[in-house]
């Protein structure tokens, strides 16, 4: 294969596969890259996760666009691997994989009526309202006074404003039609937000904090006695606290005690030191119950919640929404380590059953390291994968495949995929939605469905 | 005047390349790295000189006398920052060694 260049196929065109395209054309330009996408639009949780109110970050896309597509990397959408195409067949027809497929589900609590109609992820509330189009037909019964939110994270902070945005707040979003046309006759007045363990500990941003206080026409309430710090908390804040834990123990205590303001249109309680136990209800829920817990200094030196003697606290409430963690799935032919839930890895370097690397078969973001840290903490890791990359390629290390030419792998998709969304498909999705937001004057109107996506790309309903 | 960062940042180190006086952290290797929110912009050192603002891909920057009213809060956070006794603590262990 003297002459040509390395061709590398990226599998999830999220932040972490944008990212690692984006490093891998700065750091060893000399590559043609694939990236392949299971939805037909680009972007990952920028476009289906990061919150439609917080525009200012989905601009990331533009940065996206110019250093990847802008660059020649292919964008090859609405094609799975593992599905449409295997893992073998991808490793046949390119030098290197680098699986950057995120974590697709999220965590459970293992509480008795979890599966009751009303109690969801907040994943799935999130993937709803930013228009994920396997997420669309979802209904969510906003129709109860109170909704309750279980977890203390910045997802957790995202769906509570979601739920308490006035609707011309929302109406100058990307939010999804279908979400926009729900939560305008959403009749929720309260959220409550449910924390295991006490303010220093919540894991919100301290920027996401501030701003729940600081929603028009919502009420931000906070117990006095439930932000007063436990010696243990307050020793550790001041031996290992970090900026943001300080400041978030600062903005509680500045919220709490504050009143009910007549005529507020909506509020949203924090709790802290609080379990839920058990979702109650006869055929949907209607309640929560809630434990509560006191903090203790376990042999690892965490700082966890155990729970107290006394009786449980029942909420009444229609909507449960919890948000405590995401978890990924294991992909097909790819080795899965199912403690850690990520592919086993030496800085990227997928690692075989034998404990050596998987020559040629890479990972980044969320599926390599667990779903911590936010979206710049793709560059780096990304930046990592590849120089692994760059030293195999430049070893020699990384195998030539039998099908290594450009047409061979368009030949197979051709065959597998007809409604391939290219980037040139994606590029008019993306202007067809900007102009249908013009006309309202919003950033974008966003296509919700395949069927729609799909013919906005020039593409055919079926096969 | 000082440039400041607000809430908007997520931390892809594109400014912390092109500062030319090398006011924004924490910095990739520094103990507080991974676990801070945003990073912040030391007024004491800024110099003004817009690199930053140009390579921020989310727009999070701001000089001071144009940040948006919601990110009002931005410009103490970003001096309180470098006042925090662990930045400060850290601070002086990096000019140590």
């Amino acid at each position: 294969m003297a002459g040509t260049k390395p061709r590398v196929a990226i599998v999830g065109a999220g932040p972490a596969g944008a990212f690692a395209a984006d490093r891998l054309l700065s750091r060893h330009g000399n590559v043609e890259i694939d990236l392949f996408e299971r939805l037909p639009t680009p972007w990952g949780l920028l476009r289906g996760g990061v919150a439609p109110d917080h525009q200012e970050i989905k601009r990331l896309d533009e940065t996206f666009d110019r250093e990847t597509l802008g660059r020649g990397c292919r964008f090859l959408g609405n094609v799975e691997v593992g599905v449409d195409i295997s893992h073998a067949e991808v490793m046949r027809h390119y030098s290197a994989a680098i699986y950057a497929t995120g974590a697709q589900t999220d965590k459970s609590l293992g509480i008795p009526g979890e599966e009751l109609p009303g109690s969801w992820a907040a994943t799935e509330f999130v993937a709803w309202y930013n228009g994920h189009p396997d997420y669309r037909g979802l209904e969510f019964d906003l129709s109860s006074r109170r909704a309750v939110v279980i977890g203390n994270g910045n997802v957790a902070a995202d769906v509570t404003r979601m739920l308490t945005l006035s609707p011309e707040a929302l109406e100058r979003t990307d939010v999804a039609d279908h979400a926009l046309a729900a939560l305008r006759d959403s009749r929720i007045e309260e959220v409550v937000v449910l924390g295991r363990r006490g303010p220093a500990q919540a894991a919100f941003t301290s920027a996401e904090l501030r701003e729940l206080g600081r929603l028009d026409g919502v009420d931000l309430l906070v117990d006095s006695e439930e932000v007063q710090l436990d010696s243990l908390s307050q020793a550790w804040l001041s031996e290992e606290g970090t900026f943001t834990a300080r400041k978030n123990v600062e903005l509680l205590s500045d919220f709490a005690g504050g009143k009910r303001t007549p005529g507020a249109r909506r509020r949203i309680v924090l709790r802290f030191l609080r379990s839920p136990v058990e979702i109650g209800g006869a055929d949907r829920v209607e309640s929560i119950v809630v434990a509560r817990n006191r903090l203790v200094r376990t042999e690892d030196g965490a700082i966890r919640p155990r729970p107290v003697e006394g009786d449980p606290e029942t909420i009444a409430c229609g909507l449960v929404l919890r948000s405590v963690g995401y978890q990924a799935v294991p992909l097909p032919e790819v080795p899965f380590d199912e403690q850690s839930y990520v592919l086993p890895n030496d800085r990227g370097r997928v690692i075989g059953p034998d404990g050596r690397p998987l020559a040629g078969v890479y990972t980044v973001g969320w599926i390599k390291r667990g779903p911590t840290g936010i979206l710049g903490t793709n560059k780096r890791d990304a930046e990592e994968t590849v120089a692994c990359l760059a030293e195999d390629l430049a070893a020699g290390a990384v195998p030539v495949p039998p099908n290594p030419d450009r047409a061979q792998i368009d030949a197979l998709l051709a065959e597998r995929c007809p409604n391939l969304v290219s980037g040139d498909g994606w590029r008019a999705i993306d202007a067809a939605e900007v102009v249908r937001g013009r006309n309202e004057r919003r950033p974008r109107v966003k296509l919700a469905s395949r069927e729609d996506l799909l013919a906005a790309a020039g593409l055919g309903r079926s096969a | 005047m000082t440039y400041v960062i607000t809430g908007s940042c997520i931390k892809d180190d594109s400014c912390i390349e092109v500062c030319p006086v090398d006011c924004i952290h924490p910095i990739p290797g520094d103990p507080d790295f991974e676990t801070a929110e945003q990073l912040y912009i030391d007024p004491a050192v800024c110099i003004d000189c817009d690199a930053c603002v140009e390579a921020c891909p989310v727009d999070a920057i701001f000089a001071d006398f144009e940040i948006p009213e919601k990110h009002s809060y931005a410009l103490g956070l970003n001096a309180e920052f470098f006042a925090d006794e662990g930045t400060a603590q850290r601070t002086a262990e990096r000019t140590a060694a």
